[in-house]
């Protein structure tokens, strides 16, 4: 069977609509399934990399950085001779994430398969899933996925009866957002408190139990199948802009159908909220929108006609993060979601370094001053600094600068609404919302 | 020091299902959160005497698994009822009214987050984003997911887990 280059959902075509199950293997094969796997044990692994940095895949997991040129990282066989791994980051946590959960559910093989991709590439030959602990689904469905795989001799020790060979292992963790930054997981993976490393050495060169690592994302590793079968080219021109490939959009907040849809790259935003996400729901406006998660600057509605791109938004002063786009409408606090975010990162911090430790609880403390009507003029510029020294390079790892971003944009952004608590002495939304809840 | 006995004793299913996740890895040190896990699986919580048992079986020091088991949020370190509500407070859920959800559960179960009621049947804890953000406000409880929670839907869950173990009694 020939697969179609018109393809432009490459993620989702196997997922029929008005289904819930997994995509089973007969099905996966009839479409093309594992051929891209096929066609990668027929390349030197190097090649797979170059392919892969030449489409310019970028990872998924929010950081954009380009997988191929991740991969090529790793030491070659000839200067490292000892066990190398692949890691799939499943643990998403971002707050406004919901993508991963899509795959994982829907289409477990389409990740196998790419692993399986993944691990040629950088000559691995033992794979773990870090799946987070509330997916429980999604663990049952890539059990029995990676149990059918291994059976049919797509995963497992002699790949298509040749001499690849690929464990895959389910790592089920408990609940921790820290766990998802790359070094943390590794950290967890190998039994200990999931604390970040110092990088470098990054983990292409010393990772998992000190072995050459790679981790990429959930969406990332989606990718790679149909990337194999169809090339460069084709994958390049999935893409409206500038960036290659398409993505998984969501919508989340008051718009009328909210949802996840795959894209091409580059996208605008008005296209995903308004036609897809069906606009504004009756009686409200959009204020402001998070476009790529919890960790991403807030943009307004004069960011609407942006590309969803890595650099486009990037250029806006925002980052597209996971692409699943929050969006905050006029009767929302801008404040009370400020807060709501702030708390996470507090209680999420590992604790390692002094301005998220520290910073953190101060920030929300303030903030819920501020919401009660008791803040101060001050306040606003003792905010600011905490987000200053929350910023890119002042920590071991990148959550206390992902913390910043929404803050920091937010005191830009909704300056007003920040100085009205102030001066009125109470939340001007307080009628609409509820935002202080319950804590322990 | 060496650490004295365990009081309690790991089950032989508790350690043939430890064993059978320890072929996942080359070194025993990840088998911690594993073990946790399925001691809780089986005991509801983990306490501190299954927390010592699982130290020794492991070998490995009691503060060391504790500073894993209070790492994580899914691993219960104190008892808790037998339905567990994960209402996720994350900023989607949070937008589309999840205070509004806690304050019902409030009103119904005279219950914030961490409590259990008085007959032992829910605890409700407080959950990061449980990646539904579109179905939001949602809630996880043992492994099903609950999805645009209002009143309504609250209640009826309320019911049909209250029927199910007052029938099991
Ligand atoms: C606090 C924090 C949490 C993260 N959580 C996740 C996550 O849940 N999933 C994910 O893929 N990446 C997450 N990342 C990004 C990873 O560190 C890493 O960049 C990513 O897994 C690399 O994969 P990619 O190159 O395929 O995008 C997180 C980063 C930070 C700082
Ligand atoms: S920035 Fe925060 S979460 Fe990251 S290592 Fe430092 S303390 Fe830990």
């Amino acid at each position: 069977m020939r697969i179609d280059t018109s393809l432009r959902t490459p993620l989702t075509k196997n997922i029929r609509a008005g289904t819930s199950g997994a995509v089973p293997l007969d099905d996966y094969r009839k479409n093309g399934g594992y051929r891209g796997l096929q066609k990668a044990l027929t390349m030197p692994p190097r090649d797979i990399s170059k392919l892969v940095q030449d489409a310019g895949l970028r990872g998924r997991g929010g950081a954009g950085f380009n997988t191929g040129l991740k991969w090529s990282f790793v030491p070659s066989q000839e200067d490292y001779s000892g066990q190398r791994y692949l890691v799939c980051n499943a643990d998403e946590m971002e707050p406004g994430a919901f993508k991963d959960r899509y795959l994982l559910e829907r289409d477990p093989h389409l990740l196998l398969e790419g692993m399986a991709i993944a691990a040629r590439a950088i000559g691995a030959t033992r794979a773990y899933i870090f799946l987070r602990g509330e997916y429980p689904l999604a663990a049952e469905r890539l059990r029995s996925a990676i149990a059918e795989a291994e059976s049919a001799s797509l995963l497992g020790p002699g790949v298509f009866g040749g001499k690849f060979s690929l464990q895959v292992h389910l790592h089920r963790s408990a609940g921790n957002y820290i766990c998802g930054e790359e070094t943390a997981l590794l950290n967890a993976l190998e039994g200990k408190r999931a604390i970040p490393r110092a990088k470098p050495p990054f983990p292409q060169v010393s990772g998992l139990w000190g072995c050459p690592t790679v981790v990429n994302n959930v969406e990332t590793l989606c990718n790679l199948p149909h990337l194999l079968m169809l090339g460069a080219e084709w994958y390049r021109s999935l893409g409206r802009g500038k960036n290659a490939g398409s993505k998984l959009f969501g919508v989340s907040g008051r718009v009328k159908t909210p949802g996840l849809w795959e894209l091409p790259m580059g996208t605008p935003i008005r296209e995903i909220v308004e036609q897809c996400g069906g606009g504004m729901q009756p009686g409200y406006q959009l204020r402001g929108l998070l476009p790529g998660g919890g960790s991403t600057d807030f943009l307004g509605p004069q960011h609407l006609d942006l590309a969803m791109d890595y650099d486009v938004i990037g250029k806006a002063g925002s980052r597209m993060g996971t692409g699943t786009i929050l969006v905050l409408d006029d009767k929302t606090c801008p404040v009370g979601l400020v807060l709501n975010l702030q708390r996470f990162f507090a209680r999420e911090s590992c604790g390692w370094c002094t301005p998220c430790r520290d910073g953190l609880p101060w920030v929300v403390d303030i903030l819920e001053r501020i919401e009660q009507g008791h803040g101060k003029k001050q306040d606003l510029d003792l905010l600011q600094e905490l987000a200053h020294r929350m910023g890119p390079g002042k920590t071991f790892c990148a959550l206390a600068p992902g913390a910043a971003e929404p803050l920091e944009s937010s005191l830009n952004l909704f300056l007003a609404d920040y100085v009205a608590h102030i001066e009125q002495g109470s939340c001007p939304y307080a009628q609409n919302t509820a935002p202080l809840m319950e804590t322990i | 020091m060496p650490e004295p006995p365990p009081i309690q004793q790991l089950s032989a299913d508790e350690i043939a299902e430890i064993e059978h996740e320890a072929a996942a890895y080359p070194t025993r040190q990840p088998l911690g959160l594993e073990a946790l896990r399925i001691v809780q699986q089986y005991r509801g919580w983990v306490s501190d005497g299954a927390l010592q048992a699982l130290a020794h079986y492991l070998k490995v020091p009691v503060a060391e698994l504790d500073s894993l088991a209070t790492y994580y949020q899914l691993i219960f370190r104190q008892p808790v009822g037998r339905e567990v509500m994960l209402l996720c407070n994350s900023a989607s859920c949070w937008v589309m009214g999840c205070s509004r959800v806690q304050k019902h559960i409030r009103q119904q179960l005279n219950i914030g987050p961490g409590e259990t009621t008085a007959d032992g049947i829910f605890t409700l804890l407080e959950t990061p984003c449980l990646g539904d953000c579109d179905k939001a406000p949602v809630m996880m409880v043992g492994t099903e997911m609950h999805r645009q929670l209002d009143s309504e839907k609250i209640d009826a869950l309320i019911r049909a887990l209250r029927e199910r173990h007052h029938s099991e009694d």
